[in-house]
């Protein structure tokens, strides 16, 4: 931004044009954020009528609290395991494209599907071809003798939230890989290749280690994804259960606020997912600058 | 170029089908279930190959079987989606560049202040502050409105970056020449920005499209009335799996109408959508 730029000289005009975005974030990001940050330290009483001030206490009944560290768990669980699933599916996949000559276009025409279908119904599919009633590949499972009810068991319940949340999330990644798997140079890979490195070979020692920016970059943000984007998932598929199997921070959130209408404990868990936001942002921004020093 | 060997190729080309029956089977399987009747679809497993009640099935659900088990009929759950999924993107769109083109093209005092405000937004998902955000809305009036339910997706730090990378790649000699043909900002704007954003306009244009067509949380909050929801909304009301009742054939028509238009979008934009995603989020 410090470069000398060539400008236009008006006084009103550039206020007028920021007003429109500035006016929106104002009314709908920062003004709720901070009423978020109040609400956190306050205690009110569910209809409203009576708040006063209680310091952190808030956070500390949070972190008291077994049912809250039990949704951090589960979050972990869930998100890690979305997102290393995407992840390697996904470069599978894109390695397996760049090796081809014919057909790239077609595959990933058919490839990027999944990428506009809500996650809502992502999670509605995969429930639909798993519920135990009748649901095909539960009717599979269970002729093959497996005792299969994901609306039951919480751990399968698990496993389902997070096909169907990694299933929506692999077309994406696979745009990423391909894009950067292109990016590397060819001299390189054919040199290795004259040097007797076998395909294999040449991808672990090669291909791998250079796109390792990328893989970072999506691993963010598939954490990001699996933290905020997958809600329409989990409130579709398991509502949060069965017990509290599914239930993450985000669900908890809105459970906490809109069912159970525990106003400041849904404040204070805000705040907590905004901390890790911004945590993550900063890990992106790092690595952002870092993309840049190796060109 | 490397050749590979036809053996490698051929398990690439495996993978490749293995992959694609994967990631599309469950949308085909949708597609499949909607052409069956709903006795078939109660009676696992159900056939690989679409059945005769394509017909019978979305005329049904067209005409009046989506609002009797749904409680508003699917030509307005579709109208509602269009209309968040473009306002959202169109809005969008508007509000950024806008503000870019302030941002890079002038120099005013609390500039950066005004830049920084709204990069900060990029930390703040609405998933982080959903309750106060609704209070907002109920105090303003806007739930039910589609002021209500496009408005506060609207604001994000995203697009915003995005033109502003992209201006500051247009050369001051450009601006310079405008300048010396009399062209005042706002004719800089229309006759020479805009052209050259149309690359960016359009890709940022199907990443928001997608992004509005599938939003879940903020319609679920902010609608109250089924005449007001999202066909993914509306869609998740219809469904009931403890319910022997659920009329399937219909819902499953319902989730092919949901599917349909973003997916025709992306695959039809791919060109724009593939660049917009790789750039946007560098």
């Amino acid at each position: 931004m410090s470069s000398p730029r060539v400008t236009f000289n008006n006084k009103l005009l550039p206020y007028l044009l920021v007003a429109p975005q500035l006016a929106i974030t104002l009314v709908f990001f920062y003004w709720p954020a901070s009423q978020a940050i109040y609400q956190s330290v306050l205690r009110e009483d569910p209809f409203g009528l009576n708040s006063r001030f209680v310091g952190l206490a808030n956070f500390q009944r949070l972190f008291e609290e077994p049912s809250y560290i039990n949704s951090f768990k589960v979050t972990a669980v869930f998100s890690i395991a979305t997102a290393v699933l995407a992840l390697v599916v996904a470069l599978l996949l894109a390695v397996m494209a760049d090796r081809i000559v014919k057909g790239r276009g077609f595959y990933r025409t058919l490839m990027i599907w999944p990428y506009a279908v809500a996650p809502a119904i992502a999670g509605m599919l995969w429930l639909f071809m798993f519920n135990p009633t009748m649901g095909t590949f539960a009717y599979m499972l269970r002729s093959a003798g497996y005792n299969w009810d994901p609306l039951l068991n919480g751990n399968q319940a698990m496993v389902l939230v997070i096909a169907a949340a990694a299933w929506k999330q692999i077309s994406y990644n696979f745009l990423f890989f391909v894009a950067g798997l292109q990016a590397i140079p060819k001299s390189l890979v054919e040199a290795a290749a004259i040097d007797g490195a076998g395909e294999n070979r040449r991808f672990w020692t090669i291909q791998f280690p250079l796109i390792a920016p990328t893989t970072f970059f999506l691993l963010v943000i598939n954490t990001v994804y699996a933290f905020f984007d997958t809600f329409g998932i989990i409130h579709a598929v398991t509502g949060g259960g069965p017990g509290k199997a599914t239930e993450t921070l985000v669900y908890k959130v809105y459970n906490d606020g809109f069912v159970n209408l525990m106003l400041g404990s849904s404040a204070a868990q805000s705040v907590v997912l905004m901390v890790i936001v911004i945590a993550l942002t900063a890990i992106q921004f790092r690595y952002v600058e870092r993309k840049v020093h190796y060109g | 170029m490397v050749q590979n060997n036809q053996g490698s190729r051929i398990v690439a080309h495996a993978v490749l089908i293995l992959g694609i029956a994967v990631v599309a089977f469950p949308i085909y399987y949708t597609f499949v279930a909607s052409t069956l009747s709903l006795q078939t679809i109660l009676r696992p497993p159900l056939p690989l190959l679409p059945g005769r009640e394509f017909f019978t099935n979305y005329a049904t659900a067209l005409f009046g079987g989506v609002g009797r088990i749904g409680g508003v009929d699917v030509g307005t759950l579709l109208f509602n989606t269009t209309v968040v999924a473009l306002a959202v993107a169109i809005g969008k769109i508007v509000i950024s560049i806008l503000s870019a083109y302030a941002i890079v093209f002038f120099r005013f005092p609390f500039r950066m202040f005004f830049f920084w405000t709204i990069f900060l937004t990029l930390m703040l998902p609405i998933e982080v502050r959903i309750l106060p955000t609704y209070k907002v809305m109920v105090d303003l009036g806007l739930i039910d409105t589609y002021t209500g339910l496009t408005l506060p997706l609207m604001a994000s730090a995203t697009a915003t970056l995005l033109f502003r990378q992209f201006f500051m790649t247009i050369p001051g000699e450009l601006v310079e020449a405008a300048r010396v043909d009399g062209a005042g900002p706002m004719r800089f704007f229309f006759d020479i920005l805009l052209p050259l954003s149309r690359t960016n306009i359009a890709a940022l244009f199907v990443i928001l499209f997608i992004y509005g067509w599938t939003q879940y949380l903020w319609p679920l909050l902010v609608t109250n009335s089924n005449d007001m929801n999202t066909i993914v909304i509306g869609l998740r009301k219809m469904i009931s799996f403890a319910d022997a009742d659920t009329e399937w054939h219909l819902v499953m028509v319902t989730c092919v109408l949901a599917i349909l238009p973003p997916v025709l979008v992306v695959v039809l934009m791919q060109r724009w959508f593939v660049k917009g995603l790789v750039e946007t989020e560098k």
